[in-house]
């Protein structure tokens, strides 16, 4: 699985969202509906799959940059999350 | 003081997902009692039966997003919230002002199975790494809360805590709301989800409940001489309580008046019921009074009829303290617990549910397995067959623990 894949799907299982509105370019707030709880549950999410890379707390000042899908697969390859992941 | 009548009622129980299944499987003498399905039986669990709803599905009442958020007793609160909705033929986003219409929506535990999940989470991640919802979920106001964003209710708002008085006290409180004009239209009742092994453990650990683990059918037993505990169980009812005039101006269905609330506290003992039962007998003299009728004027008790065997008998003596001895000799009583078993911070929004629906019928429902007469039980309980009879008063009674006692006086309007 591509680390795109990865992050698309913890996307759809933690804000319930139609997996084909999951896009890189997706708004969490604008497009997916997301609000304030939702995207805690999803920080948490992520954390889980990439702790061995981000550690058991992304930083908030790392997490409020994150608007969309796509932020937070270059914030994860900025980690050192590699292309392929399990 | 304006007067106050309930124009919808919706209802989630063990022996029916709708008012009228519910309804009509009560006067049946349906049980609803089984061996616990929603979680695996640990070895050696102390109690295995419980009342469980039978299909029930989220999704017919509310989105996914908030059905995922939410903790069984919101669920369930927002089900019935939406049947009595629509059982009254209002529509809310349409009403000219979203403040006068509000929630009294309670529960005895909340979300405790939540609570259970996110202390396990911890203990096993070794972390202080919980769901953002947990407190959300848990907390037990939060049936109110959602019923109001889905109505979008904007009036009065709050959840009441008062055990099994629960249900009862959200009805009273709404009542109040009314009659003293800070509202025109209550979302009315209680739900609870306590089906999760912590739960059913803490109660066990009680004493409360029945061990009849081999035979849940013939489990609760309310006035019955081998009663041995109650049985929990899942589910809610919310009622729509509406200013008289207003319903009448819209040519509501009127089930019937909220004739009289009467609330008092034991002040005695956690759990156990005051002996003599003096205080539970001067709540239901002050719902009485209220609606200005005596003993003799009552035609249908609801009891709280738990099966446990201090609760039954001392309720016993709180009627005829209440109504008079020869008045209580010659009223209609039953225990709708005997097949629905005991849905706690529900259960006086179920049981003033089977009130209104005996005022509309005529029908008296059954207390179910009723073998063996007590001698401290020496009142009519209708005894497992339902019966027809006239209901222009009926009272509603509820006990819970931490002494607390509330009555529902509902009249023929």
């Amino acid at each position: 699985m591509t680390l795109e894949e990865k992050v698309k799907q913890i996307v759809v299982d933690s804000l319930h969202a139609e997996a084909s509105q999951v896009t890189p370019a997706a708004s969490f707030v604008n497009d997916l509906g997301a609000d304030s709880l939702d995207q805690a549950e999803l920080m948490m999410n992520i954390e889980d799959a990439f702790k061995q890379y981000v550690g058991d707390n992304i930083p908030e000042e790392d997490a409020a940059k994150f608007e969309t899908v796509g932020s937070v697969i270059e914030f994860l390859k900025s980690k050192g999350v590699p292309e392929n992941v399990d | 003081m304006r007067r106050v009548v309930i124009t919808g009622m919706g209802v989630l129980s063990p022996i029916g997902n709708s008012l009228d299944t519910f309804w009509n499987n009560a006067v049946a003498g349906v049980n609803g009692i089984a061996t616990i399905a929603k979680f695996p039986i640990p070895e050696g669990f102390p109690v295995t039966i419980a009342g469980e709803l039978k299909d029930f599905d989220p999704a017919r009442y509310m989105d996914v997003k908030t059905a995922r958020r939410s903790a069984d007793f919101t669920l369930y609160a927002v089900a019935a919230a939406k049947m009595a909705v629509d059982d009254s033929g209002i529509d809310f986003k349409a009403e000219p002002d979203p403040y006068r219409c509000g929630c009294t929506v309670g529960s005895g535990v909340g979300g405790i199975e939540i609570t259970e999940k996110e202390v396990l989470r911890m203990e096993r991640g070794r972390t202080a790494k919980v769901s953002p919802f947990s407190i959300p979920e848990m907390i037990a106001n939060m049936a109110a809360g959602t019923i109001a964003i889905e109505h979008g209710l904007r009036g009065p708002n709050y959840g009441v805590v008062s055990a099994c008085a629960t249900g009862l006290h959200s009805i009273g409180a709404a009542l109040r709301l009314i009659q003293h004009g800070e509202a025109d239209v209550m979302l009315a009742g209680g739900a609870e989800g306590p089906i999760c092994p912590i739960a059913v453990a803490s109660f066990a650990a009680l004493h409360a409940l029945s061990t009849r683990n081999d035979d849940p059918a013939h489990a609760c037993r309310p006035f019955d001489r081998d009663r041995n505990g109650f049985i929990m169980s899942e589910g809610g009812a919310v009622l729509v309580l509406e200013e008289y005039e207003r319903a009448k101006r819209r040519g509501a269905r009127i089930y019937c008046e909220v004739a009289g609330f009467g609330q008092t506290c034991d002040a005695y003992h956690m759990t156990a019921p005051m002996p003599d039962g003096e205080a539970g007998a001067r709540a239901m003299k002050s719902a009485m009074a209220e609606a200005g009728v005596d003993g003799a004027a009552v035609d249908y008790i609801n009891a709280h009829g738990t099966s446990t065997p201090m609760n039954d008998k001392v309720e016993t003596l709180v009627i005829k303290k209440a109504l008079g001895e020869e008045a209580a000799r010659k009223v209609a009583i039953s225990s709708t617990k005997s097949m629905t078993g005991h849905l706690l911070g529900g259960t006086g929004a179920l049981e003033t549910v089977a009130c209104a629906k005996a005022i509309e019928t005529g029908v008296i429902p059954p207390t179910i397995n009723y073998t063996t007469p007590d001698p401290d039980c020496d009142l009519d309980y209708t005894p497992n067959t339902a019966r027809e009879r006239r209901v222009d008063v009926a009272l509603n009674n509820s006990l819970g623990f931490g002494g607390h006692n509330a009555v529902v006086a509902l009249r023929r309007v």
